[in-house]
């Protein structure tokens, strides 16, 4: 058993917290085990993503020396070797600069406290349902001392957390939306105010773990086996298994469904590739030759953030069941709205005049020391990251597709590139893609492995997990340019 | 800062005139250029695109160049540079890649010239040659720099830095061919304009982006870089390779450098984020700016001075949406308000301040810390390195050595290490400091400590377990006696005559007070006209041994007074009394003795008494009404606490606050206990005395201070197969990927503290050795080593 160390060491917390998060339905069933004296768990999922086969997932054992020292370190910041770690080792590169950055928000020096971390972790995490981070945080908050009463709901929380309730709602849905005034009203509210150095490193626990949230749903992760959802005190023959183990309706039925669809098209896949390898060349050399006009850049920028509000999966009514996180968070009703449809206008936002590199990293780090190093590295890494190759080719230059993607992402949220001709994305991303980025970005509770099997089909597991590192640097970098602007706004 | 002022320049022949003012922009603006004589100025922004002419009063637009219809993306300017050969000859550079030029002499509205869209990426700096009239040189997002000749269409060649976004380009002034880019990387390269496959030189500048540079217009070899890592260096390319010869570091990333005219040194900077003025800085003196220009309400974003032989006008633009013209006089300048105060601790303990001269000629005889241990060994005027400065702020350094033997702080280490501060009675924690402190020749500690045993524990204890006092005390039991009445008989005509005249206004009790407060008075007062008789090593013990005395003789002196004047009294309002009067000796002496103090000897030994002065009366009235509560008390300790933290002892204070706990640390403020617990913790860790200062911390009973140990706590620790330090985690090395220490009884990683046996060096998880030992006394690891635990 892959996890059985950590299982047992997190194990005595797990019970208490299951205990708290046990879900209303299972809740009794559960209770069946008991007269047994020893339960034993067995995993649920099949390795650790439900979306990847587990035979195209490194095993543990398998690892080069690069990787088994990422785990190594993996370890022994955490005390476990979790899902994620596991379907990002895919690469390593970025992993590591993940670790060391998530290490450092959680573990070291900061001006938070360490219950306080992770109950941000919890909060944002719970803003998108993710109940796997919900758990996986809720044992780090118990054991690091933090009071098992706040779990009840943020209104159990102190008034400061309670405080940041609202920047958390409006930075995972609407980042537009922030103002000065947020800020103000958390930097003045007397005794339950927050330092600016605080307010920084809650806002990049924030964007990193409503981030973080997207990953998990856009690859399936499943839970952990110490997790509530992750495991099962029943014998193998039950097959009513409960329905709330399995996130998302990703049914095994599903499953079904898709694989007999995607052996259809293999053929038409196989096509896909090739049709946008011929695209990406059509705009590398036609691009001197054609100049649009101003009038029509400006237009296809405004064009695409108008079109991205509507791309939405067909499943778009699907109602998700209230579940136990959700008392972490006030209003449900609250989210991804889709403005456009409602008359109501996302305002642009120039990365030329406020961007990252020069003005946020400047922020972040005057205010938390060390982190915009560590974040600017990592956002670096995964903007950057390539091993020229894409599906079954090879020396290919994919900086156009990523920087379409990357560029995409951030046209959803309003932010624009001036030298960026916007035509490209369409040019470049097919709808059903299109639908998966704005499904994890925006709504990732909503991915159903069906949207992940159905874009890109030819294309290996590590490139869609490659395409999801990308998402949630560049969700994580609009959330965190929203709020670093409405900041530096609030200084001057 | 609004008067109105005329500056004539040396070089140029034409006055320049004007004064600090500003104008609204509608837009913020990104970028701002002079032209050549330096009575126009060009602002771009995202949404402007304006001249302005500089007038004496005001600015004065000239000319809106953003014309058409629709606003097109070609008109948001990252950039503009006005050509310094050319008047009419502008070029901006658009924040979607496309170089512009522009050509005043156009005789259409439309002075748009050519458009040059070869860049992928936001072109980031245009720069003109600064003699040749044609030629454009651009750097941009996409790693690209090119270089345009007007008369053409398109790009004459084209650089490839190899590396990331081009930042900034700038045209060396002297030599023709040379030019220079930055970086988004940190690199700086050179480059000769007719080789464009590969750049002269390179070499890495800053840590993170180089925003800006600029090159000096009188050294040919200097280069000026400010980058995100907020530093502003000055390189010299003339060498083999290029030298850092200056470094400014500013409190905010640099998003533009310029030289100042005329003025070698100097070189004004601006920030992109955060910090919104603009400074000037003598490179030379690089920790203060020599001028601060604090107008703007938001960044600054473009910086330049007005004429090139002129150093009195800077003007600028902001993300406020001003322009403004700024008069070098007019700048407020740090220096005026710095505080050319400091203050520095030798490795041997000698102690260097500098300070106003003025202050130093006033206060140096004055100075009561550092006039009894140590003595100035020298007093130079410090020489000053930057001439121009030198009225602005000069100082005066001293330094204090210590001297040899005296100054050592032996006595400190041994009290720290020796004294008890916890878990025994109060009584012997008192009994133990005391013995500890007479053992170490420090008699007036000593004798604090058996005081506050006294004062604090049970009455029917003291003569008990105070029987080593009790044979010193018997030994000098006659003699003082006589001294006392001696002392008494004098008092009268020693003590002030309002005094005297007081305690004959007031009730008879309270001249009991009075009349012990003034035999203290006059003893002190004695002691000091002795002080001239003494030898000159009449040190605090002798002091102190005296007060022994004193303490001895008083008991008996109240004693044989008590039938006389308590005995008519109820014993109700006699308590009343005396809780209300101790203040009232206490001002009188505090006004009888200054003059004392401060005229007479400057030394602070002669203070020393008027503390004991307050312990006597404490201790004379816990004997002579042994049922009063220690309550009584706690204002004299408290004030003795004070006393000793005020002469530098610390310690004393601290431990005397740890051990009596509870029973006085009401009265004291939290603030002035935490001053106290860090500066003793300090202190201790200047020695190396982490147990002991962790002991401190750990008892201390301020928030603030026990909170000391959880923060930022790290224990270093090294790996016990290859020797090296484990830098991410404590229990698993990097390098050898072992983990370090495994516990011997139930074979884990041992994470938190661990045990081990210094006989055979096997060990584990301190519960676990602690009950295996309890079991067996042979060692767990089964190497049959007898081991102990203590």
């Amino acid at each position: 058993m892959r996890l059985a160390t950590s299982a047992n060491e997190a194990y005595t917390a797990s019970l208490t917290v299951s205990e708290l998060l046990c879900c209303k339905q299972c809740g009794g069933s559960r209770g069946q085990d008991e007269e047994l004296g020893i339960r034993i768990p067995r995993p649920l999922g099949h390795g650790p993503s439900r979306f990847i086969p587990e035979k195209e997932i490194l095993q543990v054992g398998s690892e080069d020396a690069q990787m088994h020292t990422l785990f190594a370190d993996s370890f022994a910041a955490l005390g476990r070797l979790d899902n994620i770690t596991l379907v990002m080792v895919f690469h390593p590169q970025y992993l590591e600069s993940f670790l060391k950055t998530q290490h450092y928000l959680l573990q070291m020096d900061g001006p938070l406290p360490l219950h306080y971390r992770h109950y941000i972790g919890i909060m944002a995490a719970a803003r998108h349902q993710c109940s796997y981070l919900v758990n996986l945080h809720v044992n780090d908050f118990l054991h690091v001392g933090g009071d098992p009463k706040w779990l009840n709901g943020l209104e159990n929380a102190p008034q400061k957390l309670q405080n940041l309730g609202e920047l958390n709602k409006v930075l995972a849905h609407r980042p537009w939306l922030i103002t000065k005034e947020h800020i103000e009203g958390l930097l003045k509210a007397e005794e339950h105010s927050w330092s600016l150095a605080e307010l920084v490193h809650a806002v990049v626990l924030l964007t990193h773990y409503h981030s973080l949230a997207s990953f998990t749903f856009g690859c399936g992760i499943s839970p952990e086996i110490h997790c509530d959802g992750g495991h099962t005190f029943r014998p193998p023959s039950v097959s009513n298994y409960c329905i709330c183990d399995i996130t998302n309706g990703n049914h095994s039925v599903d499953e079904m469904q898709v694989n007999s669809a995607g052996n259809v098209s293999v053929s038409d896949s196989f096509f896909e590739v090739e049709a946008l390898m011929e695209k990406m060349k059509q705009l590398q050399e036609c691009r001197d030759e054609e100049e649009a006009s101003q009038e029509e850049m400006a237009s296809r920028f405004e064009i695409e953030k108008r079109e991205s509000m509507f791309v939405f999966s067909s499943d778009d009514d699907e109602v998700t069941p209230a579940r136990d996180v959700s008392r972490h968070f006030e209003d449900t009703s609250y989210g991804y709205k889709d403005f456009s449809r409602h008359g109501m206008h996302v305002p642009t936002f120039r990365v030329q005049d406020y961007c990252w590199e020069d003005h946020g990293y400047s922020l972040v780090n005057r205010l938390y020391p060390d982190v915009g190093q560590l974040i600017d590295e990592k956002f670096h890494i995964a903007y950057n990251l390539t091993y020229n190759t894409m599906a079954m080719h090879k020396d290919v230059d994919t900086s156009m597709l990523r920087r379409a993607i990357w560029n995409y992402i951030h046209c959803m949220f309003g932010i624009r590139y001036d030298d960026y001709d916007y035509g490209e994305i369409n040019q470049l991303l097919d709808r059903s893609f299109k639908v998966y980025i704005k499904t994890v970005v925006c709504t990732p509770e909503k991915v159903t492995k069906r949207m992940y099997d159905s874009f890109w089909r030819q294309f290996k597991h590590s490139e869609k997990v490659h395409v999801n590192l990308l998402l949630i640097e560049a969700r994580m970098q609009a959330e965190l340019l929203y709020a670093l602007r409405a900041i530096t706004r609030y200084m001057t | 800062m609004e008067k109105m002022s005329r500056v004539t320049t040396a070089l140029s022949g034409s006055a320049l005139t004007g004064r600090t003012m500003h104008c609204h922009l509608d837009a913020p603006a990104n970028a701002i250029s002079v032209c050549r004589d330096a009575a126009q100025v060009v602002v771009a922004g995202r949404s402007i695109f304006k001249i302005y002419a500089i007038e004496e009063e005001r600015f004065v637009e000239k000319l809106n160049l953003r014309v058409g219809r629709k606003p097109s993306l070609n008109l948001s300017c990252a950039d503009v540079v006005w050509h310094q050969m050319d008047e009419s000859l502008l070029a901006t550079a658009a924040t979607n890649g496309v170089v512009v030029t522009w050509n005043l002499g156009r005789p259409s509205r439309n002075k748009q010239d050519q458009l040059f869209t070869e860049h992928k990426r936001t072109v980031n700096k245009v720069c003109f040659h600064p003699t040749e009239a044609h030629v454009l040189l651009s750097g941009s997002q996409d790693g690209f720099m090119k270089c345009f000749d007007l008369r053409r269409k398109d790009s004459v060649s084209t650089f490839s830095g190899q590396s990331e976004s081009v930042r900034d380009v700038q045209f060396s002034i002297r030599d023709y061919f040379t030019f220079a880019s930055t970086f988004e990387n940190g690199n700086v390269q050179l480059w000769d304009i007719r080789r464009p496959d590969r750049c002269e030189r390179m070499f890495t500048a800053h840590n993170g982006p180089v925003f800006c540079c600029d090159w000096h217009p009188e050294d040919r070899g200097w280069l000026a870089t400010g980058g995100r890592d907020k530093m502003v260096k000055v390189w010299d390319m003339t060498t083999h390779r290029a030298k850092e010869v200056h470094c400014v570091q500013t409190i905010a990333s640099v998003a533009r450098v310029k030289w100042r005219p005329e003025c070698r040194h100097h070189l004004a900077t601006c920030s992109m984020m955060v910090d919104h003025n603009i400074y000037v800085w003598d490179v030379r003196r690089p920790f203060v700016p020599a001028a601060m220009f604090e107008e703007h309400r938001d960044v600054t974003t473009g910086i330049a001075w007005r004429h090139p032989h002129d150093p009195s006008f800077l003007l600028s633009g902001s993300k406020d949406s001003t322009l403004c013209q700024h008069l070098f006089r007019d700048a407020s300048q740090p220096v005026e308000r710095a505080n050319p105060e400091g203050l520095c601790y030798g490795l041997f303990g000698d102690l260097a301040f500098a300070a106003k001269e003025s202050l130093v000629a006033v206060e140096s005889g004055r100075k009561p810390y550092t006039g009894d241990r140590r003595h100035p060994i020298f007093f130079k005027k410090k020489v000053d390195p930057a001439a121009p400065f030198a009225g602005l702020a000069s100082s005066a350094l001293s330094v204090f050595e210590m001297e040899p033997g005296s100054g050592s702080m032996s006595w400190f280490v041994d009290t720290a290490e020796r004294y008890a501060l916890a878990g025994r009675p109060l009584a012997e924690l008192c009994d133990h400091n005391a013995k500890v402190a007479r053992e170490l020749g420090r008699n007036q500690v000593a004798q604090t400590w058996t005081m506050l045993r006294i004062i604090y524990c049970s009455p029917g204890l003291v003569p008990g377990t105070n029987l080593s006092h009790s044979v010193g005390k018997g030994s000098s039991c006659g003699l003082p006696l006589m001294n006392s009445f001696n002392l008494k008989d004098v008092a009268p005509g020693l003590g002030s005559e309002t005094r005297l005249d007081r305690s004959k206004g007031d009730t008879r009790s309270d001249t009991v007070l009075l009349d012990s407060s003034a035999t203290l008075i006059t003893n002190e007062d004695n002691e000091e006209t002795e002080g001239s008789d003494v030898p000159a090593d009449y040190l605090l013990c002798d002091v102190e041994g005296e007060d022994d005395e004193l303490y001895l003789l008083d008991p008996e002196h109240t004693h044989s007074e008590e039938p006389e004047y308590v005995l008519p009294q109820e014993a109700f309002p006699l308590r009343h009394e005396i809780v209300d009067t101790p203040p009232g000796p206490e001002h009188l002496q505090d006004k009888a003795d200054s003059p004392h103090v401060s005229g007479s000897e400057a030394d602070a030994a002669s203070l020393v008494p008027v503390d004991s002065s307050f312990s006597l009366i404490s201790v004379s009235h816990a004997l002579y009404d042994s049922r009063l509560p220690p309550d009584f008390f706690s204002a004299l300790v408290c004030d003795m606490l004070r006393f000793y933290a005020e002469q530098g002892d610390v310690q004393m204070a601290v431990s005397v606050l740890v051990v009596l706990g509870e029973r006085v640390r009401k009265d004291i403020d939290e603030q002035t206990q935490e001053h106290w617990y860090t500066s003793y913790i300090d202190l201790l860790q200047r020695f190396c005395l982490w147990n002991v200062s962790n002991q401190v911390v750990k008892l201390s009973t301020s928030r603030a201070i026990s909170c000391l140990n959880q923060a930022s706590t790290t224990l270093h620790v090294n790996c016990s197969h290859c020797k090296r330090p484990m830098s991410s985690r404590g229990w698993v090395c990097d390098r050898c990927h072992r983990c370090a220490s495994m516990c011997a009884v139930c074979h884990h990683v041992v994470k938190g503290l661990f045990v081990w046996c210094q006989g055979c060096s096997h060990g584990g998880h301190l519960q676990h050795i602690m009950k295996w030992l309890e079991g067996s006394s042979h060692c767990p690891a089964g190497c049959g080593h007898l081991c102990e635990y203590s």
